[in-house]
This record gives C-alpha cells, sequence and structure tokens, in this order.
C-alpha cells in the first residue's frame, strides 16, 4: 500500500516535470492546459490509475489456465457480477489510499485548478466510479480470453503498454492531433481515465461526457457476459 | 438424483509436430449411462484419464455433454448451472473453493452470502460441522496457514453449509494422512446415513469406497465396465476366497475336496487355501480343515479391492479383443 502510494507519488513529480517542459517550451498553454489544469490533469490522474485499476493482475486468467476456474463457474453466482461487485470493494479502499493521497499532495504543493462549481465534485466521483466499471470490464475481457489463448500474457501486455496512451494517462487526449482526438473519442478508453478528469476540470460538456461513459461501460459489461457464456458453453476446463 | 444417459464428450487435442499443429478427437467418456437414487453412496472409479473428472464436470454443468442426456436433482446442468449449485455440494480434492488469504470463517461467511443460506440454518450448519469435524482451533487461522488435512475439512464444510442434497467429491482423500482420511471417511458416513445426503466420490483410494460406498461404478476408457455393489462384484470377478491357516507344527496342506493349496510358507506352519466361494462356504471348510490338522490361527481373506478392478480391466480388454 505505503509502496504503491509512493510510486504513484514519484510518477506523478516526473509526468509533472516533463509536462511542465513542454509547457513552457509552448508559451505557457497547449489546448486548454495550462500550468494548473496540467498539475491537476497529473494529479487526479495518479489517483485515478490505483482506483479504476487500469492494469490488473491478471489473476483470473491464471485461474484458467491452471482450471481453477471450475470453482468459480460451479457457484451460484454470474461470474461477471461476482467479480465486479468484489472490484467495486477494492474501489472503496482504493479511493483511501490510491486516488486520494496523490490528490492531496498535488493539491497542497503545486498549483491547482479546484473545480470551478461545488456541484463537479459529486459528478466526478460518479465519473470515477463509471470509469472503474469500464476498466473492470475491459480487464475481465483480457483475462478471459485466456479461455481461448490458453496463455494471454501476449494480450495483457499489449494492454498494459497501450492503455496509458489510449486512456490519456501518458499526455491528454487533448494534446493529440485532431483526427486522433475525433478517433479516441469513439472509443471506450477515454472513458476509464480521462473522461473523470475533464469532469474535474471542466473540460467538455459534463451531461454528455457522463453518457459517453455510461454508454461504454454498459457496452463493455454487455460484451464480456456474451463472451464468458460463450466461453463457458464451448471451452474446455484445464486439468483433470 | 442422478439420471445420465448415453453421455458422450469429445475434446480436440492439439497435436504440434514443428510448425504444423493437427487436431485429434478424443473421447474422454464413451456413452456412459446410471442413475444414482436419492440417498445414495456411490464410488465411481477408474485409473487416470478414465473419464471420471469429465463426467464430474458435466453432471456439476462446469462443462458441455457433447451429447447425451443428464438430469440431477430434476434439472439439466450445463443449462441451469446456477440453479443446481444451490442443491449441489463439490468437493475437488486438488482445487480450493476457500479465500487463500482469509480465516476459515470469513470464507464460511462469504458462501453464506453467496448461497443465501439464513443466519439460523447457517449456525447450526457450521456448528455440526465444526464439532464433528474438529474445527474449533483452526476457524481463525487463515486458509494458506493450515495443513492440508484442516483445509480438506474446510472444503467439505464449506460444501455443505448450504446442505446440499447431493454432495459430489472429487478424489477427496487425495494426500491425506491415515487418520485424517478416517475422519473424513466416518463424517462422509454419518451426513450419508443420517442426514440423507447423496454422495458420488471419485478416488484411487479404495478403503474410501469399501468404508463408504455400497455401490461401486467402475469406468474405463470412457466406458461404464461394472456397476454394483462392491460384494457382488467381487463374487463375479474373483470367485474364490482364500483361507490362510496356521498350523501348530509344521506339516502338509490339508487336503480337502474343492480346496486348492496355494503356497505355504515358514517351512509348512502357514497355508494358503483357495475356494470357490459358491461351491464351500467358510464355515464348512474350516469344519473340514480342523479335523484334520490342528490349527493354532486361522483367517478368510477377501481378494483385494484392487484385484477386483484391475481383473475388471482385463475382462474387458479381453471382451475388446474377442469382437
Amino acid at each position: 500500500m505505503l509502496a504503491g502510494m509512493t510510486t504513484n507519488v514519484v510518477f506523478g513529480l516526473l509526468r509533472v516535470a516533463v509536462l511542465a517542459a513542454a509547457l513552457k517550451a509552448a508559451n505557457g498553454e497547449i489546448a486548454e492546459y495550462d500550468i494548473a489544469a496540467t498539475n491537476t490533469y497529473v494529479w487526479i490522474g495518479q489517483g485515478l490509475l490505483g482506483f479504476v485499476l487500469l492494469w490488473g493482475n491478471n489473476e483470473l486468467a491464471e485461474r484458467v489456465r491452471s482450471g481453477d476456474v471450475v470453482v468459480d463457474l460451479y457457484r451460484p453466482w454470474h461470474l461477471q457480477g461476482a467479480l465486479l461487485a468484489e472490484d467495486v470493494g477494492r474501489g472503496g479502499y482504493a479511493f483511501l489510499v490510491r486516488l486520494a493521497p496523490p490528490a492531496v499532495f498535488g493539491m497542497l504543493l503545486f498549483p491547482f485548478q479546484f473545480p470551478a462549481h461545488a456541484y463537479q465534485w459529486p459528478l466526478f466521483l460518479m465519473s470515477a466510479v463509471i470509469a472503474l466499471v469500464s476498466s473492470f470490464g475491459i480487464r475481465f475481457l483480457v483475462e478471459i480470453s485466456s479461455f481461448w489463448l490458453i496463455d494471454n500474457r501476449g494480450l495483457y501486455g499489449f494492454w498494459n503498454v497501450t492503455s496509458g496512451l489510449l486512456c490519456g494517462l501518458t499526455v491528454p487526449i487533448a494534446f493529440f492531433p485532431e483526427w486522433a482526438r475525433e478517433v479516441l473519442w469513439l472509443t471506450p478508453f477515454p472513458a476509464m481515465l480521462q473522461a473523470p478528469i475533464d469532469v474535474f476540470l471542466g473540460h467538455g460538456n459534463v451531461v454528455k461526457l457522463l453518457l459517453y461513459q455510461l454508454f461504454w461501460a454498459a457496452a463493455i459489461l454487455a460484451v464480456g457476459h456474451f463472451v464468458l457464456q460463450r466461453a463457458v458453453r464451448k471451452v474446455v476446463v484445464q486439468g483433470g | 438424483m442422478i439420471e445420465v444417459r448415453e453421455l458422450r464428450r469429445e475434446f480436440k487435442i492439439a497435436t504440434s509436430k514443428g510448425l504444423r499443429r493437427n487436431y485429434k478427437t478424443v473421447t474422454a467418456v464413451d456413452g456412459v449411462t446410471f442413475d444414482v437414487a436419492a440417498g445414495e453412496a456411490v464410488g465411481y472409479v477408474g485409473p487416470n484419464g478414465a473419464g471420471k473428472s469429465t463426467t464430474i464436470k458435466m453432471l456439476t454443468g462446469i462443462l458441455v455433454p457433447t451429447s447425451g442426456d443428464i438430469r440431477v436433482s430434476g434439472v439439466d446442468p450445463s443449462k441451469q448451472r446456477r440453479d443446481l449449485a444451490k442443491r449441489i455440494g463439490v468437493v475437488f480434492g486438488q482445487r480450493s473453493q476457500l479465500w487463500w488469504d482469509l480465516p476459515l470463517k470469513d470464507s464460511f461467511d462469504l458462501l453464506k452470502s453467496i448461497y443465501r443460506v439464513s443466519s439460523q440454518d447457517y449456525r447450526t450448519r457450521l456448528d455440526e460441522c465444526v464439532e464433528l469435524l474438529g474445527l474449533e482451533e483452526t476457524l481463525l487461522t487463515p486458509v494458506r496457514q493450515l495443513s492440508l488435512g484442516q483445509r480438506m475439512r474446510g472444503e467439505i464444510t464449506a460444501a455443505l453449509l448450504h446442505a446440499p442434497e447431493l454432495l459430489v467429491l472429487d478424489e477427496p482423500t487425495i494426500g491425506l494422512d491415515l487418520e485424517s482420511k478416517e475422519r473424513l471417511r466416518e463424517f462422509l458416513k454419518d451426513i450419508n446415513t443420517r442426514r440423507g445426503t447423496t454422495l458420488l466420490l471419485t478416488t484411487h483410494d479404495l478403503d474410501d469406497i469399501e468404508r463408504l460406498c455400497p455401490r461401486l461404478m467402475v469406468i474405463d476408457h470412457g466406458r461404464v465396465l461394472a456397476d454394483g455393489p462392491l460384494d457382488e462384484l467381487r463374487a463375479e470377478v474373483t470367485p474364490d476366497r482364500e483361507l490362510v491357516i496356521d498350523l501348530r507344527e509344521p506339516g502338509p496342506a490339508p487336503d480337502v475336496p474343492g480346496v486348492t493349496a496355494v503356497r505355504s510358507e515358514a517351512n509348512g506352519l502357514r497355508h494358503h487355501l483357495t475356494f470357490r466361494r459358491a461351491e464351500t462356504t467358510a464355515a464348512q471348510l474350516i469344519t473340514q480343515v480342523v479335523r484334520q490338522v490342528e490349527v493354532h490361527d486361522l483367517a478368510v481373506v477377501e481378494p483385494e479391492i484392487d484385484d477386483v478392478i484391475r481383473k475388471l480391466y482385463q475382462r474387458q480388454v479381453a471382451q475388446d479383443a474377442h469382437r
């Protein structure tokens, strides 16, 4: 927990330094981001990273690989629903130890852009929770791909490498060229990180952002549901 | 409780040779048919790869049959898996359904919620298992720190908290020491006779069968080779019984009609005699033997269950060769 928090903050400092240098080179502002907005983007982003858990532990995939997933499958529950509930619970804990610390760190020590309106706070929280659900949904899909792939580490690694860029962790989506921005906002990826940050910063239309997020959260969960059903119908459970 | 008709399951197995990958179809379960009535205790045995676990996975709805029908507790397992899960309990000897890092008690509490067991039922059932299995001291220990024997007792408790009508056990005693095995068997025997829980268990430990299961099903190469009470199978496959006599003084084996002396030990102090169970009773034989020689001690030995099963396999192989 402490290690996670520390890593989070150290990476936050690095990112702030890099982005601040970029801002300076661009005369103080890039696409709606001045120095305060950039700091806010970094520290809220660092906090969200652990909260939505962009990169999971691939535990379910390992259970599929070893065949231990039989135990999960014979319980009288909907596996995806049960794991989602577990992940939301994890989110509650992560809120306290992963989201709050870097955010508070940033607020206290850096120029910070607080929400202009009070209602943005609860909306940010709502947006963050939807982001967590989408992130869970994508992780779930990556993990159950192992029903077919047996070893999903390639896909898992690919997701871990690309997700930062696609979700708006590496640089804000707003920094991308126009065509890339347009394409990315058609995908579910910004819904997992950039959207709640935008809600916090007041970038873009809040209602539109939340609807966009809700659509993708529902779509990803639905895909997960059907893929799991297919996996269970079709696929072999490993091991005697 | 269980109805299985012409159950089949095929698998595609990848065989790689260089870069090329071929698939061959292997039939793991090949037309299995059987019924299990409520309250029975059935042992399902066979060598590794015989199709036992595949059958179990289909019975619990985890695996979809290639063809054939299954009804477990009135339900089609693969179609109504969640419905079924509430009515049956499953224990896999080689896997754990407990939460590795949580104390045993917390795992039970979670299962209570997952299976929606009322607090009152939960209390009585848990107390009963804890008492009979001697789990008091381990309830607050994280599962990862339990010994295998303790963990298995925890697994069985976990599978019984929702009072299933049927308990399926896949090699429940694997890796346990003699005392733990005995304790587990006693407990299972108890819930079978007292509570009427139907038991279906696979095992390689034939003592499990001897102690627990009045009925034995032998499977190999995906087919049922034999199905019936252990005693009958024994009588059918190994018609001979053995009488071991220790004499007071070394001497030749007594000569009784219908009896073959197989071997003698300790310079003629001990003799092994075999006789047909259908023709002679042990009592008749003993009377005749003691008339001829002075006997110090004697024992009637039933063939080991391993022998019975080995003979069943051989018989099947011989039948297949004839076809």
